[in-house]
């Protein structure tokens, strides 16, 4: 990362990215707090250590690209300006969640309003709906860019070989994030890919391929605009390989130290994505201490309200369940 | 209205194309639909009048096409996609299933997806266990989309119109022996000139009767019309009730035929176990048991794979000889 992409960004920019990042790991750690509590039931993916991905990318967009998120989405919801109430509402299950209640964690970033209509728990299987999404922005002769974040497991599904060969076959605007945080749950994905890299198989599909460090937050946010750009110019899909990690486990249940060695995790720690961008900023005299802890002290105070008001929500009424299953009624 | 008889596969291409003529949003794609027509020529000149840009072939990839879909319709389109036959649902199954029938539930109401999956099952065509299927049985467990089986031209051509203008996913199931077998009722029949629709969700009393009902869909009411012409012969007189939508289904006017015959046939081409039948018994025993007179009778392949050969698949089939045998000993 080199100083000259810094000063193309304003320190504003910079802060609300700052700010996001901070925002996603503190609403985590609430959520795995609330998990160990018994208040959250249910699969919870937490996204710490993953936050450069998720800020770096959707900071790039405009308000009416599409997102297309998965079961560890919660950092893509915050970092797309999806209320974290709803979203808290939504992964303890309560009715003024995103979806009600109903979709709970894994699909707690679903906004029709900020553009985000869908994320999918079944690995892969939101690729090809972003490929449909570049159809219609096609279709419709828009500038927009449908972009689908999924993880390194996801390359190996059929979902994914028939999206990419698709998106490339018809030059759709879609942008394929592929967060690679190295497991799928606990399978190194080393074992499982034929490939060279993930990044070599989406290339033979000749599509525009870039590999980023994901915890560098400014490279994100600079290759993303540059695959944008591509793509807006009509040029066809592009896939950006954000190489990540998962600080915690795959799930809640998941105590992860069995199968990543602590070599590995430190390695990873020291590259930690707010920590990089804290001391971007700092050397370059945009953010004091002071300035950092205050960002923190703030959204603390606002996730104590945003949880105290959650907890004591009500769930949604079970009778009008029904009524959310078609749109059109017979 | 002013009518005129077009065969099944033209009634649905007309349909298709008014709504394309209509609505820009809608838009076809699939294997082999543009510049081939399609392989039964549904799609047929499709690409000729709309063009490459609404009308798309697509490579062999069902997920992808289904995937497709279902974004297309989230980035405001009303696109229309093909499985080419029923069997290769299967391969593209969570797009129909997790997320084409659940997206809008799941989401708290707030995505909708205006969508039509056309695709059609070819029993009776000897094509084998694996191009035969009629597997909409299966989709009952997937509420949220709605499926709907025309037995003829008329139906067809006003269900396809309404499945398009519908704001949920359609699963729109052809039936691949009335494209085909000149011998059967749906192959062709009158379609009006003038515009019409026909509601999903509603049943259809394709003849009157008073002394047993014959439940059936697709291809089997083209069996049930035959058997009641040769019910009528010895004196029965059969009411067919052409469910049309399987899902939701039209319970209502099962449960009014039944009031009136007080027996029931269901004849359809599920395999027997946990066939639209069984759906369709058990809900009758459930609410409208006192009605009946007679035990149900239904009429089904039975839980085997089609074989293929042309004389066994016969055998395996339900036809109208079956269903005229069991209306006798329900009356008797």
């Amino acid at each position: 990362m080199s100083s000259r992409q810094q000063l193309l960004l304003s320190r504003d920019k910079l802060l609300t990215m700052l700010r996001k990042m901070i925002e996603i790991r503190m609403f985590e750690e609430r959520v795995e707090r609330l998990y160990r509590e018994g208040h959250i039931q249910g699969p919870t993916h937490l996204y710490i250590g993953q936050e450069g991905v998720a800020v770096g990318v959707i900071e790039a967009l405009e308000e009416d690209d599409v997102v297309i998120s998965t079961y560890r989405g919660h950092g893509h919801g915050i970092a797309r300006g999806v209320p974290m109430k709803a979203i808290l509402g939504e992964i303890l299950g309560k009715s003024i969640g995103t979806c009600k209640g109903l979709g709970g964690s894994m699909h707690a970033p679903i906004s029709a309003e900020r553009n985000i209509p869908l994320a999918t728990a079944i690995v892969g299987s939101g690729i090809p709906i972003a490929v449909g999404v570049g159809l219609a922005f096609k279709y419709r002769e828009r500038q927009n860019v449908a972009v689908v974040f999924f993880g390194d497991g996801a390359v190996n599904t059929g979902a994914f070989h028939e999206a990419l060969n698709l998106a490339a076959v018809w030059k759709l605007p879609v942008l394929f994030v592929c967060e690679n945080n190295l497991y799928a749950m606990s399978t190194p994905i080393k074992s499982v890919l034929a490939s060279e890299s993930i990044s070599a198989r989406a290339a033979s599909y000749r599509i525009t391929t870039f590999t980023v460090l994901g915890n560098d937050v400014l490279e994100v946010y600079e290759t993303t605009s540059r695959a944008l750009e591509r793509i807006r110019a009509g040029n066809g899909p592009a896939f950006i390989e954000c190489c990540t990690y998962r600080y915690r486990g795959h799930g809640g249940y998941d105590v992860s130290t069995w199968y990543r060695p602590k070599e590995e995790v430190e390695e990873w720690l020291r590259r930690d994505p707010i920590d990089m961008l804290v001391e971007r900023m700092k050397s370059s005299g945009m953010l004091t201490d002071e300035e950092k802890k205050k960002i923190e002290d703030d959204i603390a105070r606002q996730l104590d309200s945003i949880v105290e008001e959650v907890l004591k929500s009500p769930v949604y009424d079970y009778e009008k369940l029904s009524s959310l299953i078609y749109a059109s009624p017979v | 209205m002013p009518v005129r008889e077009l065969t099944y596969v033209e009634a649905i291409n007309e349909g298709l194309r008014e709504e394309m003529r209509r609505d820009d949003r809608v838009i076809v794609f699939g294997e082999e639909v543009a510049a081939s027509g399609g392989v039964y020529k549904v799609t047929k000149d499709l690409l000729k009048e709309f063009g490459p840009k609404r009308v798309l072939d697509t490579p062999i990839s069902e997920i992808a096409i289904l995937g497709a879909a279902i974004g297309a319709a989230l980035g405001g389109l009303r696109p229309v996609a093909e499985l080419m036959f029923f069997d290769f649902a299967g391969i593209a199954f969570d797009q129909l299933v997790n997320h084409a029938a659940k997206m809008r539930f799941m989401s708290g109401g707030q995505v909708k997806l205006p969508m039509v999956v056309r695709t059609q099952y070819s029993l009776g065509r000897a094509y084998g266990s694996q191009h035969t299927q009629f597997l909409a049985a299966s989709f009952l467990q997937a509420p949220g989309l709605k499926i709907v089986a025309p037995a003829t031209p008329w139906d067809a051509k006003g269900l396809i119109k309404s499945s398009i203008r519908d704001d949920d996913p359609v699963l729109f199931v052809e039936c691949g022996s009335l494209y085909v077998n000149k011998t059967y009722y749906g192959y062709k029949g009158p379609v009006s000139e003038e515009e019409y629709l026909i509601p999903i969700g509603r049943a259809d009393v394709k003849r009157k009767g008073d002394d047993v009902t014959i439940v059936a869909v697709s291809r089997t009411v083209s069996e049930a019309m035959a058997a009641a012409e040769q019910l009528a012969d010895k004196g029965i007189n059969a009411e067919v009730v052409d469910l049309r939508t399987i899902m939701p289904m039209d319970y209502e006017s099962i449960i009014a035929s039944v009031k009136k015959t007080n027996r029931l046939i269901v004849a359809e081409d599920s395999v027997k176990t946990g066939g639209i039948s069984a759906e369709v018994a058990s809900y009758i025993c459930e609410y409208a048991f006192e009605y009946l007179e007679a035990p149900i009778i239904r009429l089904n392949s039975p839980p085997m794979p089609a074989p293929q050969s042309v004389e066994l698949e016969r055998k395996y089939l339900v036809t109208a000889d079956k269903i005229v045998s069991a209306a006798i000993r329900l009356v008797e």
